[in-house]
């Protein structure tokens, strides 16, 4: 059986168009805030949500996120929360996925984190710090509950290598479009869109592209050569800077909508 | 395996969690440092900065003043308190200082947590002619602003880190957030047997040279082998680095000492094997002081060089075979030894290596006159001149 995230992407490629992706922190801005902030994502065109597992030592990720994490993490965020959140985000009707550093997997337990992702209608799990060398354990308990295994891959990767990474992942391969950490940035590097081209070589998979895209005009211009383009730092950024927590939802409503049309327009 | 791989696991412990952006650098440090180990060039160029520049063989000093307090064991000092710098630190600096030359970079990054590490760091690139960027946590600029101070002077600039804990585990976090950005021509120096495979093999293969030296020159001085070798243990490099060459000498008790903070029943300390879980920080599986979520529980200690919530994974490995024992000392069991040792011996050691020397007071009370011990005084204890003012009461 397929997950709602492999159908998601023969669903774009019908529609020729890309998806768009959504990043959020469980927990951030505040738990009741972030199903808010999923219903209102889901409600304003995004096609699938990605939760964050708030982290106290987040190396891949820029000020934003961290500040959004901090915050999480001091309301006192756990495993029961994100699982919660992922669940709000199956029951919206969107494919859902947890993003999570690999501690609290290994934490949770392997296979129960694993089971605990299907059964609150769950994708798959992206795992940024698990190389595949690591990856024997959390591939089988993968497997056995029939979630996507989603690693990532940046532009300093091999080709050999991007067949090996791709060969061992599920629902899409995900690109991190710079050699860096998450943010925004005025633009998403060259280095994205030869990753994405090197990866169509070596795989049939779909190709997301997250790090640094933030506005309608990225969207399209990714939306050209990838099959997904994932958003993070820009929604958070817009709901840390909100007065209230109702002008963030509106803010963040108006941001996907247009990027929501920035997916259309690329191709 | 291969010839150009090294094991990058001890037992369950250690391996790679890592970004896939820098699994290319950490490959290519690999084989760098292999070639290295293999080329008598620069072996032949490290010892002779070793003997010109560090000042090594570093003597070992026998403590017979300070043993009275220890039972009235042996007590011998491994003196690496009298290297260039001040502490062991600078020997593996120097080797990934070469090594960075090697593979053609010539920015180094460093994070700090007493500063010692930073300033070996800012020394080597002055040496050898690299930029050099230390991370430093807020909190530790604060406690050991001298060093702040000399690594400026040395050339090197020094960004404070706000997030987190403002202490050594975040400028570890910041400094892997800049080497994933500026990996393509820059090296990450890290200070300890921590981090991702290589560092846990190379930087103790650039530690091991204490233990080599000491285990030849405890044998010339006392005609045997210790009885037991004691260190502190931070990330663990000074204790990897005196520990390795007794390894195989299977009667030679190994016992590293953690910082016990304000006690490790409190919560509030830094004794990660002896009140952590295993689990992954900072890209190697190894104990962690971590809550149920696997979120990192923020360590305490009175020694910035010993406030780690993580700790090297061969010691974890050498913890579960039995091979090597790890103990807590609190903050003022360290504090007396340190004091001890000035007024005995006349010598100030760094905080850190007062743990060790506390640890020698209570197994020299356990195992009596008749043992040897072995202790690796990895620095001095300059930097921490303002902060035991501040806790015997001395007015500044
Ligand atoms: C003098 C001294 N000893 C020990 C340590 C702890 O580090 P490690 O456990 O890696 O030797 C430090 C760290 O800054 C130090 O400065």
């Amino acid at each position: 059986m397929s997950t709602p995230l492999e159908d998601l992407f023969v669903k774009v490629r019908t529609e020729n168009r890309a998806a768009l992706i959504a990043y959020i922190p469980a927990g951030f801005p505040s738990k009741d805030g972030c199903a808010k902030v999923i219903q209102t994502l889901v409600a304003s065109g995004v096609d699938a949500i990605e939760i964050g597992f708030p982290y106290s030592d987040p190396v891949m990720d820029g000020p934003t996120i961290q500040e959004a994490a901090e915050i999480s993490l001091k309301a006192g965020t756990s495993a029961t929360d994100v699982f919660a959140a992922l669940k709000v985000a199956s029951d919206a009707g969107v494919a859902s996925v947890i993003m999570t550093y690999w501690n609290p997997i290994e934490r949770y337990g392997v296979e129960n984190f694993a089971a605990a992702v299907a059964s609150h209608g769950g994708s798959g799990v992206i795992t940024p710090d698990l190389p595949i060398e690591e990856s024997a354990p959390w591939l089988s308990s993968a497997s056995r509950n029939a979630i996507n295994p989603i690693f990532v891959v940046a532009p300093s990767t091999s080709d050999a290598r991007l067949a090996q990474v791709s060969a061992k992942t599920g629902g899409f391969v995900y690109a991190a479009s710079v050699m860096g950490v998450t943010g925004s940035r005025s633009d998403v590097s060259i280095n994205a869109h030869e990753l994405v081209s090197r990866l169509r070589v070596v795989t049939s998979l779909p190709v997301c592209v997250g790090l640094g895209v933030s506005t309608r005009e990225q969207a399209k211009e990714v939306a050209g050569y990838a099959d997904g383009i994932i958003v993070g730092s820009a929604f958070i950024r817009l709901l840390l800077n909100a007065k209230s927590e109702e002008s963030g939802l509106i803010a963040i409503s108006a941001l996907a909508k247009d990027l929501a049309n920035g997916v259309r327009e690329g191709r | 395996m291969s010839v150009d791989e090294l094991p990058g696991r001890f037992g369950q412990y250690g391996g790679r969690f890592v970004p896939e952006a820098l699994i290319g650098a950490l490959n290519e440090l690999e084989a760098a440092h292999i070639s290295a180990q293999g080329d008598s060039a620069f072996l032949a160029e490290l010892a002779r900065l070793h003997r010109t520049y560090t000042g090594r063989p570093s003597i070992i000093t026998e403590v017979p003043r300070f043993g009275e307090y220890a039972g009235g064991a042996r007590i011998i000092l491994k003196r690496e308190d009298l290297n260039h710098t001040g502490s062991h630190k600078i020997n593996n600096v120097l080797g990934q200082a070469l090594l960075t030359k090697r593979m053609g970079k010539k920015r180094i990054i460093a994070e700090t947590g007493a500063g010692q590490h930073g300033v070996a760091a800012a020394t080597a690139a002055s040496l050898l002619g690299l930029e050099c960027v230390v991370y430093m946590g807020q909190e530790d600029t604060r406690r050991q602003s001298l060093n702040v101070a000399r690594m400026k002077l040395l050339g090197a600039q020094v960004i404070p880190v706000v997030s987190g804990s403002q202490t050594l585990k975040d400028a570890i976090n910041e400094a892997m957030r800049d080497w994933v950005t500026n990996v393509a021509d820059t090296h990450y120096l890290l200070g300890t047997v921590a981090g991702p495979h290589p560092f846990p093999t190379m930087v103790r293969d650039f530690q091991k040279i204490i233990g080599i030296e000491a285990r030849e020159q405890v044998l010339e001085l006392t005609g045997k082998l210790p009885d037991a070798v004691l260190a502190c243990i931070g990330g663990g490099s000074n204790a990897i680095g005196i520990f390795h060459a007794f390894i195989p000498d299977s009667k030679v008790r190994l016992i590293g000492f953690e910082a016990g903070g304000d006690g490790v029943e409190t919560g509030r300390h830094a004794a990660t094997i002896t009140g952590g879980s295993p689990g992954v920080l900072h890209g190697t599986r190894s104990y962690v002081l971590q809550d149920e979520n696997g979120q990192t529980i923020e360590s305490h200690s009175i020694s910035a060089g010993l406030d780690y919530p993580g700790v090297g994974p061969e010691h974890a490995y050498l913890h579960d075979i039995g091979r090597a024992e790890y103990r807590a000392i609190n903050d003022d069991q360290a504090m007396n030894a340190f004091s001890l040792l000035c007024k005995t011996e006349g010598i100030i050691p760094a905080i850190e290596s007062a743990h060790a020397l506390a640890g020698a007071m209570i197994v020299g009370n356990e195992l009596g006159p008749d043992a040897t011990l072995l202790v690796n005084l990895s620095g001095r204890g300059d930097k921490d001149v303002q902060t035991a003012a501040q806790y015997f009461g001395i007015p500044l």
